[in-house]
């Protein structure tokens, strides 16, 4: 794989770069007049910069006082700049890796189908995108509500598939009778058994979650061949209110879960209360039972996960980097796909090799070039991720989402002007580019050669 | 009797069909779970777009009821007036304006001037060419942000902050090592037959520059400007640094990021219009857009 995809298709003799055989002496005023302008541009532009930059980095961030290297004590030592190291060496760790493996899975696929280009189009589109814009679609994307945000929609509706919201989110008994928590669920210590009724009082239920529908609680009629009870809300507000005791003005509550069980507290039925609170379950044995109040009638709905929060910030944004970079790394490596020999992959399959060895012996090595190209491509552009920190991370949780780059505007220029430690954040930021610099100059030297 | 008919059919039965359906079928079947997985890749990889642009045809009114996936069959729901209002805000539009000053002053000048320079590394002999070009290469990977600081100062002693002559300026001198590096390798590609007839012919090299080498390179300077119009029209972080009344688009929306959530009306209109005309060059030079990437896949 060579280092550019852009080469003049004519036939070339002897290699880079092709010196005139009858060279002439041009003196140096026609190729410095040729490269004047880009001189001054680089001049100007990037080496005074750079230099200033590196000389500023002494200094402290006033620029008035001669610091040493206090300003890269600060990088190792303020917890934020560390937060941002840390970040910075996540990328490198896992994105240059999950990004070529994607490309490569998504490059195999897509060769064996007749569609590939409609895939490849839709998964390449988003590399058009400004990382920007990027950023405010997953910030769309990510919202926590699951009325908002698609991804926790799609996970409400998984998880609504398997678990059914509880109709309360919490509750207290309101006697001694009752023993657990929300969590276990409320077991009635008395055992009981046909012909018995059973009060259950709950109280701390929040207004809100009280059914619409419920009605004033009733009390139970005792079944012969079965057990009845009311759950209720044992507290009206004003009124006159004992615990234990179903006054007026206390209300039923429907829909909460109520377990049968036998004396090794063993589930045999469940039902659920109707309007007034009232439940019962009837035909049954005699014998010793107990009732609990399930801790299914508190589960609380799917709130969604809190993606832009500040423990998974830095996941959400590096998921959104690989959707955008995936069809970079796919185009690529499927260049580089093309090129491998088709009777070598057939030779390998007639002797009876499985896909997967031929995917793994043969595909693989082949691609190994091509893999190394995209995988320090990566590298260089995520040590320079910046966008889209800025724009999928809200401000509560920017801090935890920061990288070097991010850092370097955040504290030189969103109006804390802090010159020196934003030059030395830069300088450092070089100083990770430099094996990167060494081997494109190696590279270049042996074309040359 | 029977038993001869079912034999002659079997006989007379073209073979080789039944055995051709059957491992078909096989194959099409094993395929089966590719095409699904692609098909829902695929899907996914779209819904994130969608989502912003059905976002950006919704009313402030519907974006508050719930997520964009409501509206998506719904076009009784879709308005233009986001859009209508977008263009009539004066900050959008300006930006706007910037962006496409700087995109087109951006892409133009860094060819000519990496154009020039990289004709003479490639067909000019004379003494230190290969130490220019060490450094060109060197420079390939300086970061913008060692150079933020330094430039941010100069601009505001030579009044270029906040110009959009000083965003072209910064996006140039940034572009040249890649351009040059690309155009240096393409224009040694030229046969060098070509080179020496011209010459003989008594050509100057200015005619030579005009007259071969831009002709016969612009497959590569197409390549260079698509990548080039796309990297600028999308930077972030140096319309936010050297600008401020005059920010392209991408910085300008940033500070609507700050109200998040009530301001999505005006954000996702932006958003997916600034991202439009990117998309739009995407379709348009797809071959050159893909080359130039790979081609870029050094920077």
């Amino acid at each position: 794989m060579s280092s550019t995809g852009i080469r003049a298709e004519f036939p070339r003799e002897g290699g880079t770069p092709p010196a005139p055989k009858t060279s002439r002496w041009h003196g140096l005023a026609i190729p410095f007049a040729f490269l004047a302008p880009a001189l001054l541009f680089l001049s100007v532009w990037v080496i005074y910069p750079m230099l200033a930059t590196m000389w500023r980095s002494l200094f402290s961030d006033r620029g008035d006082r001669f610091v040493g290297l206090d300003n890269y004590e600060r990088l190792f030592t303020d917890d934020r700049l560390l937060t941002a190291l840390k970040n910075n060496a996540l990328w490198v760790l896992i994105i240059p890796a999950a990004v070529t493996a994607v490309g490569l899975v998504f490059a195999v696929l897509v060769e064996r189908v007749r569609w590939s280009v409609a895939f490849k189009i839709a998964v390449f589109m988003p590399l058009a995108v400004s990382l920007f814009a990027v950023g405010v679609i997953w910030r769309i994307m990510y919202q926590q509500d699951p009325e908002r945000g698609v991804i926790n929609a799609g996970i409400a509706a998984v998880k609504g598939k398997f678990t059914d919201e509880g109709v309360l989110s919490s509750a207290a008994p309101s006697t001694d009778d009752l023993e657990g928590t929300p969590k276990s669920g409320f077991v009635l210590k008395q055992t009981v058994g046909p012909g018995d009724t059973a009060l259950l009082g709950l109280t701390a239920v929040r207004v809100p979650e009280i059914p619409e529908a419920a009605e004033d609680a009733a009390q139970p009629e005792a079944v012969s061949d079965g057990i009845a009870g009311v759950v209720w809300r044992d507290f009206s507000p004003g009124g006159d209110s004992r615990p234990g005791r179903v006054d007026t003005g206390e209300v039923g509550l429907p829909g909460v879960k109520i377990e049968l069980r036998d004396a090794d507290g063993k589930r045999i039925d469940s039902t659920t209360a109707a309007n007034d609170g009232t439940f019962a379950f009837e035909g049954v044995e005699a014998g010793d039972y107990r009732l609990a109040i399930a801790n299914t009638t508190f589960v609380r709905p799917f709130g969604g996960v809190n993606w832009l929060g500040s423990s998974l910030i830095t996941p959400s944004i590096m998921f959104s980097y690989i959707w955008v970079t995936a069809g970079f790394a796919m185009v690529i490596i499927g260049a580089g796909l093309a090129s491998i020999p088709r009777d070598t992959l057939e030779a390998a399959r007639t002797d009876g090799a499985t896909e997967w060895q031929v995917f793994r012996r043969i595909t693989v090595p082949l691609l190994a070039p091509v893999l190394t190209v995209v995988f320090v491509t990566q590298i260089i552009g995520v040590l320079k991720i910046f966008d889209l920190v800025l724009a999928v991370a809200p401000g509560s949780s920017q801090d935890d989402a920061a990288t070097l780059a991010f850092v370097m505007w955040q504290r030189s220029f969103s109006g804390q002007n802090l010159f020196g430690l934003g030059s030395a954040i830069s300088t450092f930021l070089l100083l990770l580019f430099i094996p990167f610099l060494i081997i494109n100059i190696r590279r270049f030297r042996r074309e040359a050669s | 009797m029977e038993a001869a008919t079912a034999e002659t059919r079997t006989a007379g039965q073209p073979v080789v069909i039944e055995e051709g359906i059957a491992p078909k079928l096989v194959r099409a079947l094993g395929k089966a779970p590719v095409h699904l997985v692609l098909v829902l890749l695929g899907i996914f990889w779209l819904i994130p777009t969608t989502g912003l642009f059905i976002t950006s045809i919704l009313q402030a009114s519907d974006q508050a009821k719930g997520g964009w996936w409501n509206f998506f069959a719904k076009p009784s729901a879709w308005t233009l007036e986001n859009y209508r209002n977008m263009f009539d805000n004066e900050g959008i539009t300006h930006a706007l304006w910037v962006t496409t000053q700087v995109t087109i002053g951006a892409t133009i000048l860094p060819i000519m001037v990496a154009a020039l320079a990289a004709y003479a590394l490639a067909w000019i002999e004379f003494p230190g060419r290969d130490w220019v070009f060490l450094l060109v290469v060197g420079l390939l990977l300086v970061p913008v942000q060692m150079a933020l600081i330094p430039i941010f100062r100069l601009y505001n002693t030579f009044s270029l902050y906040d110009t959009v002559p000083g965003l072209i300026l910064f996006h140039t001198a940034f572009a040249l090592p890649f351009a040059i590096f690309l155009l240096r390798n393409f224009f040694s590609g030229i046969p060098r037959d070509l080179m020496e007839a011209a010459r003989i012919d008594g050509a100057s090299e200015i005619r030579l520059f005009f007259k071969v080498i831009l002709p016969l390179g612009l497959p590569a300077i197409a390549s260079l400007a698509i990548f080039q119009v796309l990297f600028v029209w999308n930077d972030l972080l140096i319309g936010l640094v050297l600008a401020q009344a005059n920010q392209p688009i991408a910085p300008a929306i940033a500070s609507q990021l700050r109200q998040f959530g009530s301001n999505l009306d005006v954000l996702a209109p932006a958003s997916f219009f600034s991202a439009v005309i990117p998309l739009l060059v995407f379709a348009m030079f797809q071959r050159y857009f893909v080359q130039g990437l790979l081609a870029g896949s050094v920077k």
